[in-house]
């Protein structure tokens, strides 16, 4: 039986519960195990553009941390991932900086050698589960569901460190969509950036950003956007609510659904249990693409 | 006539200290937007929110929190159960000691028609609660000064609170436990309620009372004749039973008793009862008179923030209130650092060396901020950093045993502290996402003003070096010490190919991105390769980079273009902070 620690971060708890509600059930229907550690902190992501050293020993904490527990990591979060991988492939070098993170955590009677795998929760999907395992779960198949499928940024590139699927031309998610019985649409911004990393900063490059997304996945004929990254969702969620509220027409509206949320329907979970309700924006009607069981 | 004067002094200051605290809860200010608001007003509002509270369903609420968290503390059993026994082991203890032992005449012997302190239960239950507070006690001295608890810190607050119940505690055992072993207070006793006449049916008594009851002597010695002790335990069945029962169940009397005995006849002449008995009733007053000055004031406020916080919200409470609550919440931390075990960014607290990105040690400092002391401009900035390296997680507010709604209070000064200290370089990060989301709460202004002034600092000297009309050395050799990687050097590789700036998301969102960004990603390359590092860490480019990798996927020569602008926006924060 496949076993993670599971990595939350620090979004999904408070802001994009549903996807740690809906991520734990399809795992546990598809037989994955989680352990949760409670001493896991951030992963580092927000501290790069400011200090390094924090970024660097926040992240390497956490592996420490899994690798105590003798566990790989299972993460909700892209930029948690690309956080993680990143100074994963900072500390395979070596440096005074990573010298000084392995002097603190020995403070804490913590080290960390290395052995530790960070997994994606989709790449657990894909690669541990199997599509064809997942596709013996769904019991009741979507028909006549268009997905436009959002990679976020922090799983695919830089491609040499996150080593999670071709970069250019990825397809992971959008097999992971096709099993479920959606039509995952061609879109061409698929790749580009939800907007979110600088939201606070300059929210109208962040939200031109989301728009402009929005519009294109609208246009290639899609019904949803559907994420994996609590970071994205949130733009195309929480954030589209208000670009909405603010000057749009709702017609525009292009809600956005947690993959774990599409496959757990799928799989004839209730909605109920996948925090269908919990996403600002309203999806129950998704379930209107069911088959009958 | 010294004990009751010293007794009324010290109820005199700890209520005018009540007041002065309760009025603190509706005079201080803390964070944005507190200014515009009357003491008066606050007042006014708490009275109507109370009112409105008492008069609702919401009463069953404050039950339920007053009995569960309040009186059995299962959000500390919860988290800690080691510390939620050594709370409860002092809370209960103390409170028990306090309403039987303390208060007896006003509270026992009123309650209970045969309550005498020298009678079971009650000589029984005096020394367990007694014990309960030692056991926490001890309990608590481990946890503070033995055990290596991560990020646990203590203060002289916390010191002051664990030495004044353990004076408190520890002379009462010993005043118990010396007059268990005194001759004088056999003797003055025997005088009192047996007032025998024969010599040596006193020294029968006595005999029997340092055989059975702990009393040392220096008339009569060990081994006893048993028909002297027989005697003995006659006239004691016949005086001293009625209203007194054997020592043996004040257990920790009678142990210290034990203890001491070999110099108790010494201390006993020396007047040790009178001095204990001073100590302990001085540290009594003396914690009483400081108490709402002290970390104990948590008695009084930690109750009013769980009820608090039970029935206030942020949609239904008014913003009156909401700052009053935050006041107060201030001295419902006990410092018990449970949310600094858990606080997500407790790594950049010991990376960065500020304690203030602790949560228990935020609260430390903004309990003075918030007094009005004079902090110096470095504790300043270290508190506006230490409130914006938040990664927003919550675990703090779901963990803190006191029930403190630290997400609202962290929100709220923050907003205040980045209004009045001006630039802090987190702000162009993503710590900046839940204020984003949060913006509709500022004007369009108070948002945009912080956000400028950081843009502007970070940026130093950008304009005059990028002044078209400037002729700019160039360097033989790039400055490489700051990079991160020794393989980042690779952007002398650059050839120009501007893939970079084709395929980046923000150039495109721009119609004319030069002038909105500074420099283009490439032109940036170009600078490192030029040795400018002072333009390329000032351009605005850097800050508004999304870290979508597009650059660096796919320029043709592998520079690692996006870890360099994570590199360059370092840089430029450390020169800021220098």
């Amino acid at each position: 039986m496949n076993q993670y620690a599971l990595f939350l971060g620090c979004n999904i708890p408070v802001r994009v519960k549903q996807y740690d509600v809906s991520a734990r059930m399809v795992l546990k229907e598809l037989g994955v195990s989680l352990v949760d550690i409670r001493q896991f902190n951030c992963c580092g992501y927000p501290m790069r553009n400011t200090d390094p050293k924090a970024f660097l020993l926040s992240a390497v904490r956490n592996l420490a941390l899994a690798e105590k527990a003798n566990l790989d990591m299972l993460v909700l979060c892209q930029c948690c991932y690309g956080s993680l991988k990143k100074a994963q492939a900072v500390m395979a070098e070596e440096g005074e900086l990573q010298e000084e993170v392995r002097l603190l955590l020995a403070e804490e009677g913590l080290e960390y050698n290395g052995n530790v795998k960070i997994k994606h929760f989709l790449s657990v999907l894909y690669h541990d589960v199997g599509i064809d395992t997942i596709k013996q779960q769904i019991s009741t198949p979507y028909k006549n569901l268009n997905i436009a499928t959002h990679y976020g940024c922090h799983v695919l590139r830089p491609s040499r460190v996150t080593q999670f699927d071709d970069p250019v031309n990825p397809s992971l998610i959008d097999e992971l969509v096709t099993v479920t019985g959606a039509k995952s649409v061609d879109w061409p911004l698929q790749l580009e950036c939800c907007g979110a990393p600088v939201m606070g900063i300059d929210d109208d490059l962040s939200e031109n950003l989301t728009k402009k997304k929005l519009i294109d996945a609208k246009a290639a004929g899609a019904h949803y956007v559907c994420t994996a990254c609590p970071y994205c969702h949130i733009q195309f969620d929480t954030v589209q609510k208000r670009i909405l509220s603010e000057n749009g027409n709702q017609d525009d509206a292009l809600p956005a659904i947690l993959y774990p949320q599409l496959l757990g329907l799928g799989m004839g979970i209730d909605g109920d249990l996948l925090g269908i309700s919990d996403n600002e924006m309203d999806i129950s009607r998704v379930t209107s693409f069911l088959s009958e069981e | 006539m010294v004990f009751d004067l010293l007794l009324y002094i010290s109820l005199g200051i700890f209520s005018l200290g009540l007041v002065f605290k309760f009025f603190t809860w509706f005079s201080r200010k803390i964070g944005y937007g507190s200014e515009k608001f009357t003491t008066f007003a606050r007042l006014a509002a708490a009275v109507k929110g109370i009112a409105g509270i008492l008069f609702s369903l919401k009463l069953l609420t404050l039950i339920k929190v007053f009995i569960l968290d309040v009186i059995f503390q299962i959000r500390t059993l919860k988290e800690d159960p080691l510390r939620w026994l050594m709370h409860i082991l002092i809370y209960w203890g103390f409170m028990l000691l306090l309403l039987m032992h303390a208060l007896g005449a006003i509270i026992s012997e009123n309650i209970f028609n045969d309550y005498y302190s020298t009678l079971n239960p009650y000589l029984f239950l005096r020394s367990l609660f007694g014990a309960m507070v030692f056991s926490g006690l001890l309990v608590a001295v481990c946890r503070r000064f033995i055990f290596k608890i991560p990020r646990l810190k203590s203060n002289a607050m916390d010191h002051y609170a664990i030495i004044i119940l353990a004076v408190i505690m520890i002379s009462g055992i010993f005043l118990e436990g010396m007059k268990i072993a005194s001759p004088t207070v056999f003797s003055d006793m025997q005088e009192e309620y047996a007032a025998l006449d024969d010599e040596a049916d006193i020294q029968a008594l006595e005999s029997f009372w340092v055989r059975e009851n702990g009393l040392a002597s220096a008339t009569v010695k060990e081994p006893f004749d048993q028909k002297v002790i027989e005697s003995g335990r006659g006239l004691h069945e016949d005086y001293c039973a009625e209203c007194h029962a054997s020592n043996k169940w004040a257990f920790t009397g009678y142990a210290t008793a034990k203890l001491i005995k070999p110099v108790a006849v010494g201390l006993d002449h020396a007047g040790a009862v009178t001095f204990l008995w001073y100590l302990h009733f001085l540290a009594c007053f003396l914690g009483l008179a400081y108490l709402p000055f002290s970390k104990m004031f948590h008695i009084i406020a930690t109750p009013v923030s769980l009820l608090a916080n039970s029935v206030m919200s942020k949609e239904t409470s008014r913003q009156e209130n909401v700052i009053t609550r935050q006041v107060m919440e201030l001295d419902a931390c006990t410092h018990c650092g449970t949310c600094s075990r858990y606080c997500s960014a407790m790594m950049a607290s010991e990376a960065r060396g500020n304690p203030y990105i602790l949560p228990s040690e935020k609260m430390v400092i903004l309990k003075d901020m918030v007094k009005g002391e004079n902090l110096s401009q470095a504790q300043r900035g270290a508190i506006v950093e230490g409130v914006y390296l938040c990664t927003n997680c919550d675990r703090c507010t779901v963990v803190c045993p006191s029930g403190i709604n630290l997400r609202e209070l962290w929100l709220s000064v923050r907003e205040d502290l980045v209004q009045k200290e001006g630039a802090e370089p987190m702000m162009l990060s993503p710590f900046s996402l839940v204020r984003g989301l949060n913006r509709n709460l500022l004007s369009d202004e108070a948002y945009a003003k912080p956000l400028r002034e950081t843009q502007k600092a970070l940026a130093g000297e950008f304009d005059e070096i990028t002044r078209p009309d400037r002729t700019v050395a160039l360097q033989e050799e790039a400055d490489k010490k700051w990079l991160l990687h020794s393989d980042d050097t690779d952007f002398s590789c650059c050839f120009g190919c501007q893939t970079c700036t084709t395929v980046c998301p923000v150039v495109k969102n721009y119609e004319n991105p030069a002038e909105s960004l500074g420099l283009l990603p490439h032109q940036i390359m170009y600078c490192l390769g030029s040795g400018l590092t002072e333009a390329a860490s000032g351009a605005r480019m850097l800050w508004v980079c999304l870290t979508c990798y597009q650059c660096q996927e796919h320029c043709p020569q592998q520079v690692k273009v996006t870890d360099l602008l994570y590199e360059l926006k370092n840089k430029a924060v450390q020169k800021l902070e220098n």
